[in-house]
């Protein structure tokens, strides 16, 4: 039953399908590229990103990129970085006193009106709003900010 | 009573693709590599802690029929495998820069917490891993106040 080398010891049943293995790595190897595009999202979501420069990541045509992101992870990559943005950004709402306006380009919106829009259709409040009511529900939380990203950007 | 912990395991999709990185590059050392028939049982450890092996697990039959074995394999890829490793380090910086140099693909450099200094990278297959080095003294959690004044 040893393996051939770099192939796992699925059965002659799942190879006996003549491309079963072949698909399963090309699924594979999509899901990293694309992993590899989302990783670059929460690392440089600071930066201009655009859809041509993250399917230059993933090593997609920026046609099929999008659609390709959307079937890994479940929404676009706009999406993602949206809520990626304004994760980050509640963070530094609640934990400084930085103001809304130098916040919004911190975290890579390039006009506040954008940024406003895209906070409140995601937080359901202005970003204003939301840093009086986490102040009065009982100031900062202290938590990595690993962990912050993977369970505080926003869901919906 | 519960002891101590001695295996933890990992997801991988290829056996002699993760002893080139967590191996080669990461500089753990081999404790066990058995063909045992069924299966290659695959453990690593730090050359500083034998006790605590990581054991390199290839998802397959007969402990996993062939479509959980795929479905295992298709999270894994998309950082969804659930596993992951956190070490710690006395150099974060100095380990990202070496690491950096052969090609690992880090996903935080090092950035300062109240908690220490850390970073994050994956292992070739998705699977994430963090590099933290702790704070000389205790760790404080900061006030809120802090905090803003760090900020």
């Amino acid at each position: 039953m040893r393996s051939a080398r770099g192939r796992p010891n699925l059965t002659d049943a799942y190879l006996g399908l003549p491309y079963a293995w072949e698909m399963l790595r090309g699924i594979e190897e999509r899901n990293r590229r694309m992993l590899r595009a989302r990783d670059a999202m929460d690392r440089a979501f600071a930066q201009p990103l655009d859809i041509p420069a993250l399917a230059r990541v993933a090593h997609s045509s920026p046609a099929h990129f999008s659609r390709q992101f959307r079937a890994v992870f479940g929404e676009t990559p706009h999406r993602y970085l949206q809520r990626r943005r304004v994760e980050r950004a509640m963070e530094l709402l609640r934990e400084t006193e930085r103001p809304v306006t130098e916040i919004c380009f911190d975290v890579g919106f390039n006009s506040l009106g954008t940024f406003s829009r895209t906070f409140s259709e995601i937080v359901g409040e202005s970003p204003s709003s939301y840093r009086v009511r986490f102040a009065d529900g009982g100031g900062a939380l202290r938590v990595p900010a690993c962990w912050a990203m993977a369970w505080m950007r926003p869901a919906g | 009573m519960l002891k101590r912990i001695t295996h933890t395991f990992i997801h991988v999709l290829d056996q002699d693709e993760a002893l080139d990185f967590y191996v080669g590059k990461l500089g753990m050392v081999v404790h066990t590599d058995a063909d045992i028939g069924v299966m290659r049982w695959l453990t690593v450890t730090l050359p500083d802690e034998p006790d605590l092996q990581l054991a390199l697990m290839l998802p397959g039959p007969p402990a996993f029929d062939d479509t959980t074995a795929g479905q295992i394999r298709e999270l894994v890829s998309k950082g969804a495998g659930g596993g992951g490793v956190i070490f710690e380090t006395d150099d974060c910086i100095g380990t990202y820069e070496r690491l950096c140099a052969v090609g690992v693909e880090f996903t935080q450099e090092p950035t300062e917490r109240f908690y220490g200094t850390d970073c994050a990278l994956r292992d070739p297959f998705g699977n994430p891993i963090r590099f933290t080095q702790p704070p000389e003294g205790p760790i404080v959690v900061p006030s809120p106040e802090e905090l803003r004044a760090q900020a």
